[in-house]
C-alpha cells in the first residue's frame, strides 16, 4: 500500500470544479491496479484498506482530508456512487467497484478475486 | 407524632376549623346534672381517654380526673378537645399514608404489568432473554426500542414455527418446488431481522451491540451484533453432506472470504473504538468545557450503525452465496441446522439461567 502525498493543484484545468474532479478522480483511478479513495479518520476506509492488504494486494491510496481539494473530489464521488457517504470508494482496474457493501458482496459471490487477478493485483 | 402533643393546649386558635358539638353537649350536660357532676366527670373522661390514642402516657393523667369537679370544667372541656383534634389529624394522616400507597402500588402493578407483557412476548421458550435482566432495561423510554424488543419477540415465536414446518417438509415427501417455498421463507425470516436490526440501530445502536435483547449463550457468541458468518459455515458444512468436492471447495473458499471481511471490519471498528477515545480526551481534562469533545464525538457514534449495517450485510451476502451453490434439499437442511444451533443456544441460556445456586 502506498499513500498518494503530492499536491494535484498541477493538474486544475478551468471547467467547472465538479467536472474537474471526476475526471481527475478517473485518471487516479487507472494509473494503477487497486485505488481506494479515502479519508485518515474514516473508520469504514480503515477497514476497508485492512481487507485488501489482509488479501495480500498492494493497493494506492488517496486521502482526501490531506488534499486541498477535499470539497470538489467529495462532491464528485457522492455523484458517482449515488450515496450520501464520499469515502471508501474503489476502483479496480480502472472500472469503478464501490464502497465497502459493493466490495464485501463480490467478495463474497467470488468475483472479487478473479477481478484483482485481471487487473494484475495478485497472483496465485 | 409524639405524646407531647396531647397535652393540654390552648384551644383557641387550633380549633377554629373544628366542629365544637362536644362543648355545648358537655355544657348542657354539666347544667341539667349540676348535683351528680362528678359521675359524668369520671364516665366521659374514661371514654376520651379510651379513644384518644396516646394520652396514656400521661401528661394529662386520669389521676387529675379524681381532683377535679366543677372547679374546672373549662380545663377538661380543652384537654377533651385537643385530644380529639390531634386523634382527628392523625386519622387524616394515616389515610393520606394509606392512599399514597395504594397510588404507588398501582404504578408499581402498571409497570410489572407492561414487562410481563414485553417478556412474553420475547419468546415462547422458557426464560427467554429474561436471564440477562433485560426485564429492567430502560428500553421503554425509547419507542423506537420498546418496538424493536416486541417484533423480536414475535420474530423468534416465528421462527420456532418455520423450523417446526421446515422440519417436517424435509422429512415428509413434499416435492422441491413445494420445499423450495419453505427455503425462500426462512432466509426472507432471516433478511427480515436485519431490516428490524437497521431501524432499531437508527435508534439506539448501543442497545443493538450490547445484545441485552438475546439470550445470553448467543450474545456470548455474537459478533457485532449478531452471528459470526465463518463460523456459521462451520456449523452447517457437516449437515449439508454429501457435497461434491468442487461444492466442498466451494464453500471453504467462502468461509475464508468472510473471514477476511469479519477481520476487515473487526480491525476498523477497533479503529472506531480508539478515535472515539482520542476524540473524547482531547484537548485540556480537567476544566470542565467539553462540548466541542462532545459534539465531535457524536459525529464517531454514527459510524457505529454503518458497521453494524455492514455486518448485517455480510450476514446476508452469506446466506444467499451458500444458497446459490447447493441444492434446495441442501439449503433447507442448512437452513434447519441453522434454526436448530439458534434454538439449543435459547435453551442453553434458560438452562443456565436457572440452574441451583450456591451449588459447589
Amino acid at each position: 500500500m502506498h499513500y498518494q502525498t503530492e499536491s494535484w493543484n498541477s493538474y486544475l484545468p478551468t471547467k467547472s470544479p465538479t467536472t474537474d474532479s471526476l475526471q481527475l478522480i478517473q485518471r487516479l483511478a487507472a494509473e494503477n491496479a487497486v485505488v481506494i479513495f479515502s479519508k485518515s479518520t474514516c473508520c469504514m476506509c480503515h477497514a476497508i484498506k485492512r481487507l485488501f492488504s489482509g488479501m495480500g494486494v498492494n493497493a494506492t491510496v488517496y486521502e482526501l482530508d490531506e488534499d486541498p481539494r477535499e470539497k470538489e473530489m467529495e462532491k464528485a464521488l457522492i455523484r458517482l456512487l449515488g450515496s450520501s457517504s464520499a469515502v471508501p470508494v474503489v476502483f479496480i482496474g480502472g472500472k469503478l467497484v464501490g464502497a465497502m457493501d459493493r466490495v464485501m458482496a463480490s467478495h463474497i459471490n467470488g468475483t472479487l478475486v478473479p477481478l484483482l487477478k485481471e487487473a494484475g493485483a495478485i497472483w496465485l | 407524632m409524639n405524646s407531647t402533643s396531647t397535652q393540654f393546649v390552648p384551644s383557641r386558635r387550633m380549633g377554629l376549623c373544628e366542629p365544637m358539638p362536644q362543648v355545648g353537649m358537655w355544657n348542657d350536660y354539666k347544667e341539667n346534672n349540676c348535683l351528680h357532676t362528678s359521675l359524668p366527670v369520671l364516665e366521659v373522661d374514661t371514654r376520651f381517654d379510651n379513644q384518644s390514642e396516646d394520652t396514656s402516657h400521661g401528661t394529662v393523667g386520669p389521676s387529675n380526673k379524681y381532683d377535679q369537679e366543677d372547679s374546672k370544667p373549662v380545663d377538661k372541656v380543652m384537654r377533651r378537645l385537643a385530644q380529639n383534634r390531634e386523634a382527628a389529624r392523625k386519622c387524616r394522616l394515616r389515610k393520606k399514608a394509606y392512599v399514597q400507597q395504594l397510588e404507588n402500588s398501582k404504578l408499581r402493578l402498571m409497570q410489572l404489568e407492561q414487562e410481563l407483557e414485553r417478556a412474553r412476548h420475547q419468546g415462547s421458550y422458557i426464560g427467554g432473554g429474561l436471564d440477562t435482566g433485560q426485564l429492567g432495561y430502560s428500553g421503554t423510554t425509547n419507542p423506537g426500542i420498546a418496538t424493536f424488543e416486541m417484533e423480536y419477540g414475535h420474530w423468534v415465536e416465528e421462527q420456532n414455527k418455520k423450523i417446526a414446518d421446515l422440519r417436517n417438509a424435509l422429512y415428509s415427501d413434499i416435492g422441491d418446488v413445494e420445499l423450495g417455498m419453505f427455503v425462500d421463507g426462512g432466509m426472507r425470516h432471516y433478511f427480515d431481522l436485519f431490516a428490524m436490526k437497521a431501524t432499531a440501530a437508527r435508534a439506539d445502536v448501543f442497545y443493538l451491540m450490547s445484545g441485552t435483547w438475546k439470550t445470553s449463550a448467543e450474545h456470548f457468541l455474537s459478533w457485532i451484533g449478531g452471528f459470526r458468518p465463518s463460523e456459521l459455515l462451520k456449523v452447517l458444512m457437516p449437515h449439508l453432506e454429501p457435497l461434491t468436492e468442487q461444492r466442498r471447495l466451494e464453500l471453504s473458499n467462502l468461509r475464508q472470504s468472510c473471514q477476511q471481511a469479519e477481520d476487515a471490519l473487526s480491525q476498523g471498528l477497533e479503529k472506531l473504538h480508539q478515535i472515539l477515545s482520542e476524540t473524547v480526551a482531547d484537548g485540556q481534562l480537567g476544566e470542565g468545557n467539553y462540548l466541542p469533545q462532545i459534539s465531535a464525538a457524536m459525529e464517531k457514534l454514527e459510524d457505529m450503525v454503518r458497521f453494524v449495517g455492514q455486518a448485517d450485510y455480510l450476514r446476508q451476502e452469506t446466506l444467499l452465496q451458500i444458497s446459490r451453490n447447493l441444492t434446495t434439499r441442501q439449503t433447507a437442511r442448512g437452513l434447519l441446522a441453522l434454526g436448530e444451533y439458534f434454538q439449543r443456544l435459547r435453551a442453553l441460556s434458560s438452562l443456565w439461567a436457572s440452574r441451583p445456586r450456591g451449588s459447589a
